[in-house]
């Protein structure tokens, strides 16, 4: 069992958890990640760690409650237990002196974000970060990110904060100001970095991705997390999560993330029935 | 009394029934089936099956208890050779083994003692006591093990170790322990009651458990071997092949490993009660001739699917899957494509599956298996509609500890090298045994394995300490 020593809703079905892991939190290293059974009959789902404090033996969880599993999760409040945390799982990222890196991040996918921005900035690289977000309540951790940035741009679809637009069209802004660009990591919902690998693509620029398919063991055991990378088969779980996002298959890849689209929603129907009002949320 | 010709027949959920439920096929023998059985027994001096076990127990003795009732008696025998009676005496493949060379067997038209049944039988009755017997543990403290992986390997070496005085640790990268007991063989064949049963008789000993730790990430080797006086990695096989035809990241596409982990690990075939769902499929493509092939179908079958069939690539003879599995699948309505490949999962047009384009196959020359390799029929082109195909085809080394740890030498094929008869790897102090050392086999292998393993490890660790 794994306690909870705090937990905080940080933005609209958002939320941030600390949690006891003292084994992972000594071993974690940015763009890894761990795969949580919150409970008896609970699901094994992944979730990136967004940070981790080895002194203290402490991991942190930043999450959005999509379905069951991670609304289930959103009720976690200080002093309570988690059934299973299995981890530091995957590759770290690639940290080092790399010159200029932009960092692209998009909802919960900016808390897996944070651990590597922080490690580049400390390890010598010169970080361009961009967070975006439907609005400015959606947009995360930008202190924390802001703190290890030489620059933050912030986007918002709707204008509430920086710059009304996407972030792939901040990507384009900084590239086109002239100057080198040596790596992007990309992070978010699926679509967007899909979306940012194109871009990157086009601006001739690397970006690495960090994949989040469904998952059961998260050990190479099971083969479930497989996607196509430059047409072979690779696991999420072991040969990532991150990737180069210009070898990916990305349609295939989200038709994967679908496969138990019908089954999510029996499981999310279900537990509303259980606890009713979810309007916390 | 002439000795009857046959086994005492044993009595079996029907196959119309147990094909709607997960509960255990084969019911087990009264005590009173149980003596008539063992009286079959020829009580051989220097008896052939007892070398005909991987783990060498007194199977002559313990039958002799069962035929004079003394059941406790039996219990006492078996526990100084195995830490997991139940689980062996249903999936150990005795037809192979101890009851292949049983003399009585050898007379024409007699079938051997159905020593696996009676193993059972043994294990069971224990378990049904109110106390269940425990084997007695020396109080001296001889030295601290770690064991990597909670599989019948891990546990055997650890169930062993305890016995003899060891602090022994136990880390398992799932949540619970078992290995392939728990995530890989289904509930109708080994109920996980009586693993955990065994496993509870094995932490009894004073074995530590640790659930969640994955060795080489959560915990790293160089920190095993400054707290421990040795180790035992036993950590399986487990990735799974994929044969990599078109169509292989389709909706409905597992492989075996997934779909069992699903059902039998997380209970899917209890979704939505628990939250871990698994296809529930109209028609069933399983690829391979395996055990795992024969799990994965009759778990399929029991999740309601119409159809159910089996796609091998060569033909029955040849088929690895024990010949009692393979009775139970075709008595429940699994059907057989002999010599006959894959070729492309096919697409519905939403990503899902839709079917198994296949093409039959005639047996060439033999290949360095030694068994005859399949050839493609050209126009032999047949399609399977299904919606959820399940791929068996064996597993490769799980690489997550091995690439953390590059000390360890590996064999060609990626596996550890070990000695075959003490374990030792190339890193003095660590021990390996099981499937990651000789890649998929059975429970029993990898149990014969920690047997030697333990052995070698007490050797190594007094030795240790005595310099």
């Amino acid at each position: 069992m794994f306690k909870v020593l705090s937990a905080e809703r940080i933005a609209p079905k958002e939320y941030d958890l600390w949690v006891e892991a003292p084994r992972i939190a000594r071993h974690a290293r940015p763009g890894q990640f761990v795969v949580i059974r919150p409970d008896e009959r609970g699901e094994r789902i992944p979730l990136t760690i967004a940070d981790f404090d080895a002194e203290r033996g402490t991991i942190r969880i930043i999450f959005q409650a999509v379905g069951k599993t991670t609304t289930r999760m959103a009720s976690f409040k200080k002093g309570d237990a988690i059934q299973d945390i299995s981890g530091p799982l995957g590759r770290p990222s690639e940290i080092g002196k790399l010159g200029t890196v932009m960092m692209v991040g998009g909802g919960v996918g900016i808390a897996a974000l944070f651990p590597i921005i922080r490690a580049l900035s400390q390890a010598g690289s010169k970080v361009i970060t961009v967070l975006g977000g439907r609005t400015s309540d959606l947009v995360i951790m930008k202190d924390e990110c802001g703190r290890f940035s030489d620059e933050l741009i912030i986007t918002t679809d709707d204008g509430s904060e920086g710059v009304k637009g996407l972030v792939t069209d901040a990507m384009k802004t900084v590239a086109g100001r002239g100057g080198k660009i040596d790596q992007c990591w990309a992070i978010g919902p699926t679509i967007m970095m899909k979306f940012c690998a194109m871009t990157a693509s086009e601006l001739g620029l690397p970006i690495w991705v960090s994949m989040n398919p469904i998952m059961l063991d998260g050990t190479g055991m099971c083969g479930c997390c497989r996607l196509t990378v430059s047409g072979a088969i690779k696991f999420g779980c072991v040969d990532g999560p991150e990737f180069d996002g210009s070898l990916v298959n990305w349609d295939e890849f989200m038709s994967r993330l679908r496969q138990y689209k019908d089954e999510e929603k029996i499981s999310m129907e279900r537990y509303q029935e259980e606890v009713g009002d979810l309007s916390w949320l | 009394m002439a000795v009857s010709r046959t086994k005492t027949p044993i009595s079996e959920q029907p196959p119309h029934e147990r094909i709607k439920n997960f509960k255990e096929v084969c019911l087990g023998y009264t005590l009173e089936e149980g003596r008539a059985e063992a009286s079959r027994c020829l009580q051989c001096k220097d008896a052939p099956c007892v070398p005909g076990c991987p783990v060498a127990i007194d199977i002559p003795g313990f039958i002799l208890a069962i035929r004079d009732g003394d059941m406790p008696g039996a219990v006492k025998i078996m526990s100084r050779y195995t830490n997991l009676p139940a689980v062996c005496g249903r999936v150990c493949p005795q037809e192979t083994q101890c009851e292949g060379v049983c003399r009585l067997g050898r007379a024409k038209n007699v079938e051997p003692v159905a020593i696996g049944k009676l193993e059972r039988l043994v294990a069971d009755w224990n378990y049904a006591q109110p106390t269940a017997l425990a084997a007695e543990i020396p109080p001296v403290k001889a030295g601290r093990v770690a064991v990597i992986g909670s599989g019948p390997a891990g546990l055997t070496v650890a169930g062993d170790l305890a016995k003899l005085g060891y602090e022994v640790t136990m880390y398992e990268a799932l949540h619970a322990p078992g290995g392939v007991l728990i995530y890989g063989i289904p509930e109708f064949r080994l109920p996980k009651f009586i693993v955990a049963k065994e496993i509870e008789a094995i932490t009894g000993l004073g074995v530590k458990f640790e659930p969640n730790v994955v060795t080489g990430l959560t915990v790293t080797m160089q920190e095993i071997m400054r707290d421990f006086d040795a180790c035992f990695i036993g950590v399986g096989a487990g990735a799974p092949n994929f044969q990599g035809i078109p169509g292989t990241a389709l909706s409905g596409v597992y492989s075996a490993s997934e779909y069992l982990t699903r059902i039998n690990l997380m209970h899917a075939y209890e979704f939505p009660s628990y939250d871990t769902p698994v296809k529930r499929s109209r028609s069933v493509v399983v690829i391979g001739g395996g055990n795992v092939a024969m799990d994965a179908a009759r778990s399929a079958k029991r999740l309601g699917a119409d159809e159910v069939a089996i796609v091998y690539r060569r033909s029955l003879t040849e088929m690895p899957a024990r010949i009692e599995e393979y009775h139970h699948a075709v008595e429940e309505g699994i059907t057989f494509h002999w010599q006959t490949n894959p070729t492309e999962y096919t697409d519905d047009g939403s990503g899902k599956l839709r079917g198994v384009n296949c093409i039959r196959t005639e047996l060439g020359e033999p290949d360095s298996s030694g068994r005859r390799r399949p050839v493609p029929i050209p126009g032999s082109e047949f399609f399977i509609e299904a919606d959820t195909a399940i791929e068996a085809i064996g597993q490769g080394a799980n690489r997550v500890l091995l690439s953390a740890f590059p000390e360890l030498e590996l064999n060609k094929r990626g596996y550890i090298e070990a000695d075959p008869k003490t374990g030792a790897t190339s890193v003095p102090g660590v021990f390996a045994g099981g499937d990651i050392v000789t890649g998929a086999a059975t429970v029993i292998l990898a149990m014969g394995a920690g047997k030697d393993a333990a052995a070698a490890i007490d050797e190594f660790v007094k030795s240790k300490k005595n310099k």
